[in-house]
């Protein structure tokens, strides 16, 4: 399905502003309070297709905000309100009449601790392609578990164990299980929030090596508190800090390698650096 | 009891050591240089000897501050400035081993002169070492202080120590057409004077990365090629 045409349809007031096609996601003037706080301010942000941009920055910054801003995820907080626009294919999705749950199943997340449901392997991918209205036969269906956890690398290791349950694999399996339960719905961006964060250091790379392939087809947005990371993976790294009011903001925003060599506000300088953070 | 805790105490005190390792090094090229050309001066066939062998020295502590450096990257995972002053240290290291090599190379020179007597005395040999060393000693200051200016100042002086590479080459070609017998000795003489100047070479990439740690600005700085200005520019004619 393709989101601008249900939006067109759904909208009774379709807001499309002009869009970089290079752009998979733009975030314009975007703000989040949570009641009266001001968690991040005027963010302007443009993540780039088929690439993977790090949103970095310490704690509190706003940083999964912003991440969780993109798919309307904090919607599900009730004191938390959005202003500003994010715009996904020239429309803004908390344009009035968007469906949240249709903005999902083309902005992805995968979350900080793996989350497999309580089901078996199979019916983990299966439920992505089943809420995308998958009508295919159970060979299909078969076909498209194989090619999906292909595509997230764990075919290999779970291809004689499809009917054992999902939360029996290990840290680093179940968060790849995750990746392809989010790719079996076949969406344009792929939200990440500290995705390694709970697994080994082996387990890392294969999901970065993960990320790096997926990349070529989908683009990759990672909230990370591991710069190395950060810099091993992404190509964009976005900066974020707190101003004196705790607002978050974004302080700079370029190639991942520039930033993490040559830095141009002296701000990131000392964020990468360990000066502050 | 612990006060407030600097997450760099150990990254900076490492640095700093780096920075000190690197003018330790400096010190013992320049005095290898300077040794090497008032050894070549003075005919001094032992000391040439002791300077050649020293070499070794020199090797081992580039080989071990090398070391220190690739082992900071591995286990700290240094970034911007941190990791630029790291990659400048790696490529200094180098330059100032090389410099080193030259003083090796005029103490062989020296050497293998055995007990004929100078072609003639030397007085620009020595004012281009002297030169030569003070521009080395200027720019190993300017990178630990970080002064990108004095830095992009000091290659200029590069076109003195070039000139009086000419004259010292002009003057030993018209000795040796005068006088065939000298052409050996007048050959090693000016291979003496390339290692200098050659020397002076290496300065304008040690400030080069001064400039390039500072502002993370990589450019080769504007220079003369002495060897073009004398053959022309075999590219382009």
């Amino acid at each position: 399905m393709n989101l601008s045409v249900h939006l067109d349809a759904t909208v009774n007031q379709t807001i499309v502003t002009e869009t970089n096609e290079f752009h998979a996601i733009e975030a314009k003037s975007l703000n989040v309070f949570y009641g009266d706080f001001l968690a991040i301010r005027d963010v302007e942000l443009d993540i780039q297709k088929q690439k993977i941009t790090a949103l970095i920055g310490p704690s509190g910054c706003g940083k999964s905000t912003v991440l969780r801003a993109l798919n309307r995820m904090n919607d599900l907080i009730p004191i938390a309100r959005t202003t500003g626009e994010v715009l996904f294919h020239g429309q803004n999705i908390y344009a009035e009449g968007v469906d949240p749950v249709e903005v999902r199943k083309r902005i992805g997340m995968v979350f900080q601790k793996p989350n497999p449901f309580p089901k078996t392997i199979y019916e983990n991918i299966a439920w992505g392609a089943k809420i995308n209205g998958f009508k295919g036969s159970k060979s299909e269906m078969d076909d498209l578990i194989e090619r999906t956890l292909r595509d997230a690398a764990l075919w290999e290791e779970v291809k004689d164990k499809l009917q054992d349950s999902g939360l029996s694999l290990s840290g680093g399996q179940q968060q790849r299980l995750c990746i392809a339960r989010a790719i079996a719905v076949r969406p344009d961006i792929i939200l990440m929030d500290e995705p390694c964060s709970a697994l080994d250091p082996i387990s890392t790379l294969k999901i970065e090596e993960l990320m790096r392939d997926l990349s070529k087809n989908y683009t990759i947005i990672i909230v990370t508190h591991n710069m190395q990371q950060a810099a091993r993976v992404s190509d964009f790294t976005a900066f974020f800090t707190l101003t004196e009011d705790r607002a978050g903001v974004l302080m700079e925003y370029g190639i991942t390698n520039q930033l993490f060599t040559n830095p141009k506000q002296k701000i990131t300088e000392d964020y990468i650096t360990g000066r502050f953070g | 009891m612990m006060t407030a805790i600097n997450p760099r105490e150990t990254l900076d005190r490492a640095l700093q050591e780096v920075l000190d390792d690197i003018l330790v090094l400096g010190s013992m090229v320049e005095e290898a240089i300077r040794d090497s050309v008032e050894s070549l001066k003075q005919r001094d066939l032992e000391a040439s000897r002791k300077i050649y062998l020293a070499d070794q020295i020199i090797n081992e502590k580039h080989f071990e501050l090398e070391n220190k450096c690739i082992t900071l990257i591995a286990t700290q995972q240094p970034m911007a400035k941190d990791l630029r002053l790291l990659a400048s240290v790696l490529e200094i290291s180098t330059e100032l081993e090389r410099i080193g090599d030259y003083a090796k190379g005029i103490s062989r020179i020296n050497i293998l002169m055995g007990t004929e007597p100078l072609v003639k005395p030397l007085i620009d040999i020595p004012r281009m070492a002297d030169l030569g060393l003070d521009m080395l000693h200027r720019s190993l200051g300017a990178f630990v202080s970080g002064d990108a200016d004095a830095a992009r100042e000091i290659p200029k002086e590069d076109d003195t120590i070039d000139n009086l590479y000419n004259q010292v080459y002009r003057e030993l070609v018209t000795y040796m057409i005068d006088d065939t017998s000298t052409i050996d000795r007048a050959n090693y003489l000016l291979w003496a004077a390339h290692n200098l100047e050659r020397m002076a070479d290496r300065v304008t990439n040690i400030c080069e990365r001064t400039v390039y740690m500072v502002s993370g600005e990589m450019r080769e700085f504007d220079r003369t090629d002495d060897e073009m200005d004398r053959f022309g520019d075999p590219i382009q004619p």
